[in-house]
């Protein structure tokens, strides 16, 4: 079936070509900074994370979203969603290498990695979540080609994929979880020490996820014969309001606890965010850019005139795309380190290789995803 | 399904094998298991602490972070960002962030305090390295750095709340003033911290901080022991540690 | 055969490639290893020896450092008992390259020769460097 993946039109080409561009920069930075070390980013002894993990906890939501599709289909034999399974099944594919990727590019001594596997440590959420990533993306690399295989020979898929599928469905809850847990569970790091970080990872999660699988519903329709079709584009969108409403919901309850009972520590790194702290702001028109996004998203979402309009929905899918983005991508992992344990702010801005090399990232990732996604389309097609 | 259930047992019966793989690697393997003994020298304790007293510290003394990072080859870059360091001094605020108040002790508020890794009971660092590449010595308390297994991924740095770690963001070996043989250097891309100078313990020596300070501001002992200094100088006077509310069991006590 | 040309050409120019270093050296050989043992710390010995037989330390030495690295940095223990009761500090630095001074003449002759590259140097001090 990858040979569908082999044939294309001259946009299908160029557009490939174009990632093999990106992927080759960023390749070329990535070897420069297996050679200088981690310095050649923005990262300092105070913020040691920064955009490659930030890139990886916001992909791990994307990926998980192939759920909001599967539990409907083959729990609740929504049957609208038929069609489209297979492209949020390729698409938490590419998600989750895109985090794995992530992490070997952020790891000091990458050549090392093995050791995690070597001396496993129960005690380390950073094991569990190796486990878990790499779980997710065997099943649904399994699933998703055997259900494809399978529709190509007009056969119904073998028995043994509804187990998987099935497991799938808290797996895919899981690896949100257990992503969450690396964050919630430091006694160290006050931004992040809320029981609702494992909450906000799922709302996030199911409305950046189904936002992007609109999104690409709406591009694959332009530059292809395939057409998702208007009821699940609307099942979808309900799914992303719904979902962002909790999530902006989750924002506002830490926001109130935070402010309401005015612990300093806790109330520092809000202030740096929103406001700015002893002078420092520079993700303050960041933050302010995502809420404007998701009370636009809100908007054209919650109203039901405005989401049947399939051109607003693909404006207020953007909208929360990018608004997440900045919130998980951006605000969650840096916040944390701001003001560092003690009460030093040193502020991030990434580098040109670093942003280099997370373009190269997401450029296998979405890759990956075009190969994929043009493969099961043509199988489609060719059942047509 | 007869065909399918003959596949079956035969793939079954191969899988069954593959538990047979780590018997024969083992047997395979190096047996070489050398007979080692600890130095009759070494200075051993039940759990090693450190009592600072900041009111001894003089201005603009850093004799013992200059002692430390000289034994240890500990890299100075000159910029805040790559910074490394295992022992440092902060206004006491920063170190005790919410024990300062508008009346306080004149001068205490910006009193250098000596700050280092705790070598907590219930290191947090420990907890979540996903190698063991940082561990804790049952035996006498030490936090333990491993740069042999450390992948640099810095989930220790993220979960130390003393911000007692640092992340070799480039090769420190040039950045080494002068270089002492006796001691390592490490390489880019691992994280390190104060090891309570568990090389020098092992020769009979206290650490290098200990002995640089001429005032005295540092004291070392076994706090299991009832007659070493620091549990003489906890019974004299009250002292705090660091975020003791986190649970995470500091042993650095800091007499103010 | 469908497209025998491609496929002989391929082959053609895949076993040109996995040959290359055979006949690209036309012949040459490069000439063994010469281990030098004569720093001034073995001279002042007086029974020439390792801390083990040197036809065990040619095979197994990585085995003995590796052992060590365990022993001093996990298990805390620094001494080490030889296979003839006589104890030595465990170091590579300290220890191994006391008497085996000159890397570049002993462990650099083999391990060149071998196209092997320790990691250890990048933490671990070479005697001699320090004074650079």
């Amino acid at each position: 079936m990858l040979e569908k993946g082999l044939s294309g039109d001259r946009k299908y080409w160029g557009w490939v070509g174009f990632l093999f561009l990106l992927i080759g920069v960023g390749l070329f930075f990535y070897l420069r900074q297996l050679n200088y070390g981690l310095g050649i980013t923005g990262m300092s002894r105070n913020v040691t994370w920064a955009l490659y993990i930030a890139q990886f906890t916001f992909l791990v939501g994307v990926a998980a979203s192939a759920v909001m599709l599967v539990l409907p289909y083959y729990l609740h034999d929504y049957k609208s969603f038929g069609k489209i399974t297979i492209l949020g099944e390729f698409l938490a594919v590419a998600s989750v290498f895109m985090c794995l990727t992530f992490i070997i590019v952020d790891l000091g001594q990458p050549a090392r990695a093995f050791n995690v596997l070597i001396y496993p440590t129960l005690s380390s959420i950073l094991f569990w979540d190796m486990i878990v990533l790499n779980g997710y993306l065997f099943l649904n690399i399994v699933i998703g080609w055997t259900v494809l295989a399978a529709e190509e020979k007009s056969m119904p898929p073998p028995g043994w994929v509804k187990s998987l599928i099935y497991l799938s469905i808290p797996w895919a809850i899981s690896i949100h979880t257990v992503t969450a847990f690396i964050y919630a569970g430091l006694p160290g790091r006050s931004f992040w020490l809320t029981a609702i970080m494992a909450p906000r990872f799922l709302a996030s999660a199911f409305a950046s996820g189904p936002a992007l699988l609109i999104l690409l519903c709406f591009i694959l329709r332009k530059f292809s014969r395939f057409d998702a079709g208007r009821e699940p584009i609307q099942a979808l969108a309900k799914i992303v309001t719904y979902a962002l409403i909790a999530s902006i919901f989750f924002v506002v309850m830490e926001i109130f606890t935070v402010f309401y009972s005015q612990v300093p520590e806790h109330v520092q790194h809000f202030k740096y965010l929103f406001v700015g702290l002893h002078g420092h702001h520079a993700l303050v028109p960041w933050m302010w850019a995502s809420i404007i996004l998701a009370a636009v998203a809100m908007v054209l979402l919650i109203n039901p005139r405005t989401r049947r309009n399939e051109t607003l929905l693909g404006v207020g899918c953007a909208a929360v795309f990018a608004s997440l983005w900045v919130e998980k991508g951006l605000g969650l992992v840096v916040t944390g380190f701001i003001p560092s344990p003690l009460e030093k702010i040193t502020e991030y801005f990434p580098t040109g290789p670093e942003v280099a090399i997370t373009l190269g990232v997401w450029a296998m990732g979405l890759l990956i995803l075009t190969v994929l996604f043009k493969v099961a389309l043509g199988v489609k097609e060719e059942m047509e | 399904m007869r065909r399918d259930r003959r596949a079956f047992l035969k793939i079954a019966g191969l899988s069954l094998m593959s538990f047979g793989m780590r018997p024969l690697s083992d047997a395979l393997a190096s047996n070489y298991r050398p007979e080692v003994v600890r130095a009759p020298e070494a200075l051993v304790a039940k759990r090693w602490a450190m009592v600072v007293n900041p009111k001894k510290c003089t201005d603009r003394c850093q004799d013992c972070i200059s002692a430390c990072h000289q034994v240890h080859n500990v890299p100075d870059f000159g910029n805040p960002k790559d910074e490394v360091k295992w022992i440092w001094n902060e206004p006491f605020r920063d170190a005790f962030p919410g024990q300062e108040y508008r009346y306080i002790e004149k001068g205490l508020r910006e009193r250098p305090v000596i700050v280092l890794c705790n070598h907590c009971e219930n290191p947090p660092c420990v907890r979540v390295c996903p190698t063991k590449a940082t561990f804790r010595r049952e035996e006498d308390g030490i936090v333990m750095m491993d740069y042999h297994r450390c992948i640099g991924c810095r989930f220790c740095v993220a979960g130390c709340p003393y911000g007692a770690r640092s992340m070799n963001f480039r090769d420190p070996r040039p950045f080494v003033k002068t270089i002492n043989p006796d001691f390592p250097t490490r390489t880019k891309g691992v994280v390190e911290k104060c090891n309570f100078c568990e090389e020098r313990l092992a020769r009979g020596i206290l650490p290098a901080c200990v002995m640089a300070c001429k005032a005295g501001a540092l004291v070392f002992g076994d706090l299991e022991n009832p007659e070493s200094p620091v549990r003489d100088l906890l019974r004299k006077h009250f002292a705090i540690r660091r975020k003791a509310e986190l649970g995470t069991g500091p042993q650095v006590y800091y007499i103010v | 055969m469908y497209d025998r040309g491609k496929i002989i050409s391929g082959l053609a120019v895949f076993f040109a490639l996995a040959t290359l270093p055979f006949w690209v050296s036309g012949g040459k050989s490069v000439p063994p290893p010469e281990i030098k043992t004569d720093t001034s710390v073995i001279r002042q010995l007086k029974v020439k020896r390792c801390l083990e037989p040197t036809s065990f330390m040619k095979v197994r030495h990585m085995e003995l450092i590796i052992s060590w690295r365990q022993a001093v940095v996990r298990d805390g223990q620094r001494i080490y008992v030889a296979s003839d009761g006589r104890q030595y500090r465990m170091s590579l630095s300290g220890t191994c390259l006391n008497c085996h001074s000159n890397k570049s003449k002993f462990c650099d002759s083999c391990h060149t020769y071998a196209g092997v590259k320790p990691a250890c140097w990048s933490c671990h001090i070479i005697p001699g460097e320090a004074e650079g």
